[in-house]
């Protein structure tokens, strides 16, 4: 039986079988293009906007809308604790729920560079596919090119998405005022030290894992509880925590005072960055947001974040104050105080 | 964490505080010399934490920021002529060279690698017979040892395709030659303790006798900073000098033998220019000629015209302590980390970076 099977695959083979791996044909929108999307995509992704198969999407929207758009590219493109995929949809998802906006379209594009092997792209659009029921958000067009080998990085992903603003959302750094306390939502650098940990091929102890997750459920429900007294919500990806406070601090021309010893970091991640010289404060994070929030409201924001699965760790690191604006002063840990800048360039390990 | 931790205990900073404050009469310049404490005392903020009768200047311990020009030129005319792959640490990477930093280097399609350790190198020219491996050996006593590990790990596997290029810097001769040079006035040093853990204290004994000055050699965590000052002060109050070890749960007086024993089978100290300061007489290692295959410089024999370092930077003037990183007048304008003229904006060890990092400035 299964000589006669491999025998018919020789003399007839299925198309989709055909490759391996992704080749310059299935971004050329012929063929191959048709039947990449076919065997895969669009089974996967189905709802009743992408089976019009047009040249884009028709949406029916009302109110107060959020648009943000991300471009992703990661190396490895399986890390621990995720992978580019759900990282793609998480990324543009959080950046609408940091605009007080639960996601409804996602838009979908790739750049892949000819060579990917097909299963590693298949596992990618499954973890897409599981990240976007999570976030109830559907992909509603897209786009596929292919380069030639050595042209990208295996796969960029591209998403930009549309969502609902909900109606209690006044977020804006114009909102911010002295006095604000400032809180963490949970324990910061993992997303970075877990990338940095397998780009660099380094083994500690404990395998440090991304913390790329949808933030939606949570900002959403705290917008529901706290509404206007909710001045701002941001997540600290690139650049992170430190670049974010600065870039507020400016934009809001206020001064920002927080405190090293309020900030959680996870014990692995805070050994793997004094190995490796790093400050956590200007890692990546993936899974957390920083909440400015009105000083009389602060403890029960607190409270009612530490109960949610994404809040456990969550800490007022610090505040909003009328001195100093512009800058971001940190107490150190032995009680010091520093101002503290954005993310000169790349974040280069000492070497010493 | 616990061993670090225990060395960031605001309770008892607050007590070396009190005892330095209690301790100090009069004004006194302290130099820490080692760039890794540099970053300690502005990460941390304990400079706004002491009494304004102590200064502290920052000396010339940082190897991104001592390696001369001409090398870095070299490292980047090996990877974007030679086609070399070009390994090195990672804040070597964004020091300028006189046309190019070795990242630009990169960006225009060289291969250059940001490693942890020379023995990585090793591995990847074993891995690439056809390629040829440079690994940019810059650095202190510190780094000397492995960097010496990976040219007679090399020479062990008989590879043909490995080099370094050797920037290596010593600190005692460094200490000297502030100390001789008339604008200069530094009371006491905290000396560098991952230095002293492979070298030992004992090259110091001459220096304190010499000057007259004390010598800590201390670590890099805010308790180790603060009681190396308060023992620096000591000394100057009571009118002492001597050598004294901070550092000694890590720092033996003969430092590690082993570790001295591989840096004297590979290399041999030469005199050394020192980026923005001047050649400093045997103050650095070159490649024996016993392993003169393993030597980047003899291997490829780079003639290059040696460029002018950019008569903007004082670099020399501070990193001798004789002026301020806010005393430059290109500081923050013209010279900035992402912009930097010259080499102690560049690494975060740098005086002038960590001057500008740690107080908030805003590039653009």
């Amino acid at each position: 039986m299964s000589n006669k099977t491999s025998k018919m695959q020789l003399q007839c083979p299925m198309p989709k079988l055909d490759f391996d791996v992704i080749t310059l044909g299935h971004g050329s929108g012929g063929v191959l293009t048709n039947k990449l999307l076919d065997s895969g995509v669009f089974d996967l992704l189905k709802n009743p906007v992408l089976d019009e198969r047009h040249d884009g999407a028709t949406l029916n929207l009302n109110g107060r809308m959020a648009f943000s758009t991300d471009s992703f590219l990661v190396s490895p493109l399986f890390f621990p604790g995720g992978n580019i995929g759900e990282l793609a949809v998480n990324g543009t998802v959080n950046d609408l729920a940091m605009c007080g906006a639960t996601p409804r379209y996602l838009s979908l594009s790739f750049i892949i560079e000819e060579g990917l092997p097909m299963t590693e792209f298949w596992d990618i659009l499954v973890s897409i596919k599981n990240a976007c029921t999570r976030a109830g958000v559907t992909v509603v067009t897209g786009d596929t090119k292919v380069v030639e080998k050595g042209k990208g990085d295996k796969i960029f992903i591209n998403t930009s998405g549309i969502g609902e603003i909900h109606p209690k959302a006044n977020i804006s750094t114009r909102n911010i005022k002295a006095g604000d306390k400032i809180i963490i939502s949970g324990q910061v650098a993992a997303h970075g030290m877990a990338i940095m940990s397998v780009r660099e091929g380094l083994e500690f102890e404990a395998q440090i894992e991304s913390d790329t997750t949808n933030l939606n459920p949570t900002v959403i429900g705290l917008i529901a509880e706290f509404g206007e007294h909710l001045h701002l919500v941001t997540d600290p990806t690139r650049g992170g925590v430190a670049t974010v406070l600065k870039e507020i601090a400016l934009a809001a021309g206020v001064g920002i005072e927080i405190a090293h010893n309020n900030i959680p970091v996870a014990g692995p991640v805070a050994n793997a960055c004094e190995l490796l010289g790093l400050d956590p404060l200007y890692v990546a994070n993936e899974g957390v947001f920083i909440s400015f929030v009105a000083a009389a409201f602060a403890e029960d924001y607190l409270a009612a974040l530490q109960q949610t699965p994404d809040g456990q760790h969550a800490r007022i690191m610090g505040e909003a104050v009328n001195d100093h604006p512009g800058q971001v002063i940190l107490e150190s840990a032995i009680g010091g105080k520093r101002a503290i800048g954005m993310l000169p360039g790349e974040q280069l390990p000492r070497i010493c | 964490m616990k061993y670090l931790s225990e060395y960031r205990d605001p309770e008892l900073a607050r007590q070396y505080l009190a005892e330095i404050k209690k301790t100090v009469t009069r004004p006194w310049s302290i130099m820490e010399v080692c760039g890794g404490q540099t970053h300690s005392l502005v990460k941390n903020g304990i400079i706004a934490m002491l009494p304004q009768e102590i200064t502290m200047i920052h000396g010339p311990g940082c190897p991104v920021c001592v390696t001369p020009l001409h090398l870095i030129d070299k490292a980047v005319h090996l990877a974007l002529e030679k086609g070399v792959v070009l390994c090195s640490f990672g804040d070597m990477l964004r020091v300028p060279g006189s046309e190019k930093s070795l990242l630009e280097a990169k960006a225009a399609g060289a291969d250059v690698r940001i490693l942890y350790s020379p023995l990585e190198a090793v591995n990847i020219a074993a891995e690439n017979p056809d390629k040829e491996v440079v690994f940019f050996a810059v650095g202190f006593e510190t780094t000397a040892p492995a960097n010496a590990l990976s040219v007679v790990d090399a020479a062990r596997r008989g590879l043909k395709n490995y080099s370094i290029l050797a920037s290596h810097v010593l600190v005692p001769p460094a200490i000297e030659a502030i100390m001789e040079d008339v604008d200069s006035h530094i009371d006491g040093f905290l000396a560098a303790g991952h230095v002293c853990t492979i070298m030992g204290t004992f090259e110091y004994y001459p220096l304190v006798e010499r000057f007259k000055v004390p010598i800590v050699v201390t670590g890099f965590e805010p308790l180790d900073i603060l009681q190396g000052i308060l023992m620096v002060v000591r000394q100057l109050e009571q009118g002492r000098a001597e050598v004294e070890n901070q550092y000694a749960r890590i720092v033996r007086e003969e430092g590690n033998p082993e570790a001295q024993k591989t840096i004297y089978e590979v290399f041999e100290v030469t005199d050394r220019l020192w980026r923005g300061m001047e050649i400093i007489p045997m103050s650095g290692y070159r490649v024996k000629d016993k392993y003169a295959a393993y030597d980047a410089t003899q291997k490829f024999r780079i003639n290059l015209v040696e460029a002018e370092e950019n008569p903007a930077c004082l670099a020399g003037e501070i990193m001798k302590g004789i002026k301020k990183p806010f005393e430059c007048p290109e500081f923050g304008k013209t010279c900035k980390p992402t912009n930097p003229l010259g080499a102690p904006m560049v690494s975060s060890e740098g005086a002038c970076a960590a001057y500008f990092h740690y107080s908030g400035l805003v590039e653009g």
